[in-house]
């Protein structure tokens, strides 16, 4: 099952590779990842999401709580969190397909940020679902690129990270 | 006052109470020796090799219970400490490791002997520090400390480049350390420690099951209390052996692939296992589907990811051992009628298990013509004083070791089992012996590993520490032979060590003195001769060539398929 974990970290240089090498040297994946820091200039929050059973994410969740740099770990098992993502998608608009691109853009309320003769780039948010489906419809159209952020994601509620 | 890096290294560590480092000098720790020139408050110790430098910072740990310091240089320096790291992260050992680095300017720049041992020694230190200024260092020097000792103990590294050794700053050592990311959780929960009671208690064929962690936490004395109030049975890994005595009627000894096979039958059979400080290694599990396959499971650790690692576990305890030991005493304390029930209701299996015994105790058939390394050992156990320690290196004599000498104190056992690292006997013992001049200190090695940390003996006679080196010679990579006989059809490749060595002029050259035993008659007087030396002295016993360490459970074959002789 996927899983979508953060990671409050002290802001320290190397924190990152300690939180990745724990999970290269365990044989977790990491799926996507994305770090940047917080209101609270001394730490760093990550976002990353993985899979496993239950053992294992368990175990990942205890690994992690063990580094020392790690303030706090946040599974946001279904529902307990809104997750959004950005992507940019270079596509390809020629002739008809031009008009098609743009009804796809309106329809998912993502932006053109860049035109020209032959292309569109794309910026679309939203939860990492609405990415994939965007990208569905745009892909037979002809992705030149994409790049994703992977997502982040923050708990629902009133509540901030400290409860 | 203002002192420079250097000085505050050396105050922080007199704060701490360190009273002996192993260091090697080098050009980006050159600062911190001209500190140490007439510092007397620290000895120092120079080792011929850094890893030996950390092994010996390790055996002074595991002897004494307190945090071994090792220092080295940047570069080739801080990369031969690399093993005696892994070493002690394997087996939870407090040491810290001080490496100096190329000055702060040059980091990243592929300077003269750079290296980013940080990266490098990442994932086998409990944590590690590179410090960039000097107005920080004596903070994490604290902070080091307690990371190494506190909650599951473990290597702690502190790069420090050359600039912030010369820079100057305030000398002040903070009285207390707040890391808020980490906070060992030590009280065992009251209600997870009587529901523990509760169910052992219930059992019929309990078994307590104790690793290096009970040692770790000083715990061995209220384990042995609470074992003993409940007579019941108590079988240790290798890195817990010491913790409760062996000569107890109520011992199992060492359990998995060389343990006995009553304590493997015991794990088999058992219903109700209590793991203490131990982690379900696979050398102790042995085929993990048939492991204590009727077993409800109590663990109880001071690390969560200990727990439910590699076994389900029906009852965790996250806690400090010696807190959770002291709680369950007081728990059975509480209920006399209960223990007394428990009592009665255990016989059977006593008598079970005293069946087992009866039936495959620890054995091997002794020789007048050539010397067997198990008669070595139980020697060893008689001639030697009864709180002397003994360090091992890794291999058949290793084994050997913990099957035949009888352990019956904690801290008396130093020996590599997480990663089992040859080379690591002879300068454990060096760093043990230093802890304690006055004990008698012991190594058991074969003839491969002592070759690996050999110059460990200029070291001894250096330093006046009197280490007794017992090698059992056996002109083989034992061990691996011994797999070669059973599982590749006497294939020896590159195992046999022909080349003679003269051990007694080995130990002479360095300044030691050497005896040797030949037939079995010789040993009781080579050891003799051994203990009354005064000095580091090699005992060579030149052993009978392909025995073999029984029983034996092969790798990935369940713990009660044992190999008893073949
Ligand atoms: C550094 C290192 N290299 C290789 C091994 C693999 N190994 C384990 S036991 C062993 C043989 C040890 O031989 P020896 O030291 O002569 O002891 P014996 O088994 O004969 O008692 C080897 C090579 C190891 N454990 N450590």
């Amino acid at each position: 099952m996927k899983h979508t974990i953060s990671v409050l970290v002290e802001n320290e240089f190397g924190v990152l590779s300690r939180v990745a090498a724990l999970f290269s040297g365990r044989g977790f994946n990491i799926d996507s990842l994305s770090v940047a820091p917080t209101n609270d200039e001394t730490i760093s929050r990550i976002t990353l999401v993985t899979r496993g059973d239950d053992q294992i994410l368990e175990q990942i969740s205890k690994q992690l709580n063990k580094l020392i740099d790690v303030i706090k770990v946040i599974d946001f098992t279904d529902g307990s969190g809104i997750e959004r993502e950005m992507a940019l998608v270079k596509v390809t608009a020629e002739d008809e397909s031009r008009a098609e691109v743009l009804r796809i853009v309106d329809i998912f309320r993502a932006k053109i940020i860049d035109v020209t003769p032959r292309s569109y780039t794309i910026e679309a948010t939203g939860s990492p679902a609405k990415i994939d489906a965007i990208l569905e419809l745009l892909r037979p159209l002809g992705l030149k690129e994409l790049v994703r952020t992977g997502p982040v994601a923050i708990g629902r509620g009133s509540k901030g990270w400290k409860g | 006052m203002k002192m420079n890096g250097a000085r505050i290294l050396l105050e922080c560590l007199k704060k701490e109470g360190v009273d002996t480092v192993f260091g090697y000098p080098g050009g980006t720790v050159i600062n911190i020796y001209d500190e140490l020139h007439g510092f007397k408050d620290i000895h120092h110790i120079l080792p011929r090799h850094e890893q030996a430098g950390v092994h010996a910072a390790d055996g002074y740990a595991r002897a004494t219970g307190r945090v071994g310091v090792a220092i080295a240089t940047s570069g080739p320096g801080a990369t031969n400490t690399v093993t005696g790291i892994a070493t002690a992260y394997m087996d939870s050992i407090p040491v810290v490791i001080i490496t100096g680095q190329v000055p702060t300017p040059l980091i990243g720049n592929d300077a003269f002997q750079e290296v980013d041992i940080i990266g490098i020694t990442r994932p086998c230190t409990k944590h590690n520090f590179l410090v960039r200024d000097v107005n920080e260092l004596a903070g994490i020097l604290k902070k080091a400390f307690y990371i190494a000792r506190s909650g599951r103990p473990g290597p702690v590294l502190v790069d420090i480049p050359k600039d912030v050794q010369i820079a100057q700053a305030e000398f002040k050592y903070p009285e207390k350390v707040d890391i808020r990311g980490y906070k060992p959780n030590l009280e065992g929960h009251p209600k997870q420690v009587e529901r523990a009671i509760e169910m052992l208690l219930g059992s019929r064929k309990p078994v307590v099951y104790v690793g290096g962690g009970v040692i770790l936490a000083n715990a061995a004395e209220e384990l042995t209390k609470l074992c003993n109030m409940l007579e019941v049975p108590v079988t240790t890994t290798l890195m817990g052996l010491g913790a409760y005595p062996e000569d107890s009627p109520n011992s199992l000894r060492m359990l998995g692939m060389h343990g006995t096979y009553y304590a493997n039958m015991a794990m088999t059979n058992t219903d109700v296992l209590v793991a203490i400080g131990a982690r379900f290694d696979d050398r102790v599990t042995g085929k993990l589907a048939t492991f204590a396959p009727h077993a409800k499971i109590i663990h109880i650790d001071v690390d969560p990811t200990s727990i439910k690692k590699n076994v389900p576990v029906d009852l965790p305890i996250v806690g400090d051992v010696k807190d959770v030991l002291f709680k369950m005493i007081k728990e059975v304390e509480a209920h006399p009628d209960k223990v007394k029930a428990f009592k009665e209701a255990t016989k059977e299996w006593h008598e079970e298990i005293a069946a087992w015994k009866a039936k495959h105790p620890l054995t091997y058939k002794h020789a007048a013509n050539v010397i067997k390394p198990q008669y070595v050992i139980e020697k060893l156990r008689e001639l030697s004083d009864p709180d002397a320690i003994v360090a091992t290196d890794v291999g058949q004599h290793q084994m050997w070791t913990a099957q035949f000498f009888t352990f019956t104190k904690p801290r008396t056992l130093l020996s590599s089992g997480g990663l089992g690292t040859m080379g690591y006997g002879l300068p454990a013992a060096m760093g043990a012996q230093a802890a304690f001049p006055k004990r008698q200190v012991i190594v058991v090695c074969g003839d491969g590993g002592f070759q690996m940390n050999l110059q460990e003996m200029a070291t001894l006679v250096q330093n006046r520490l009197p280490v007794k080196i017992v090698i059992l010679n056996n002109n083989f990579l034992g061990m691996v032979r011994q797999w070669q006989e059973l599982f590749f059809d006497k294939r020896y490749s590159q195992t046999c060590m022909e080349q003679p060595i003269d051990f007694i002029k080995l130990a002479e050259a360095f300044g030691a003195k050497g005896f040797q035993a030949t037939k079995t008659d010789e040993v009781e007087d080579t050891i003799k001769q051994g203990f009354a030396y005064d000095g580091p002295v090699i005992m060579e016993f030149k052993i009978a060539r392909e025995e073999k360490v029984l029983p034996m459970v092969p790798a990935g074959a369940s713990l009660n398929e044992m190999v008893l002789n073949a």
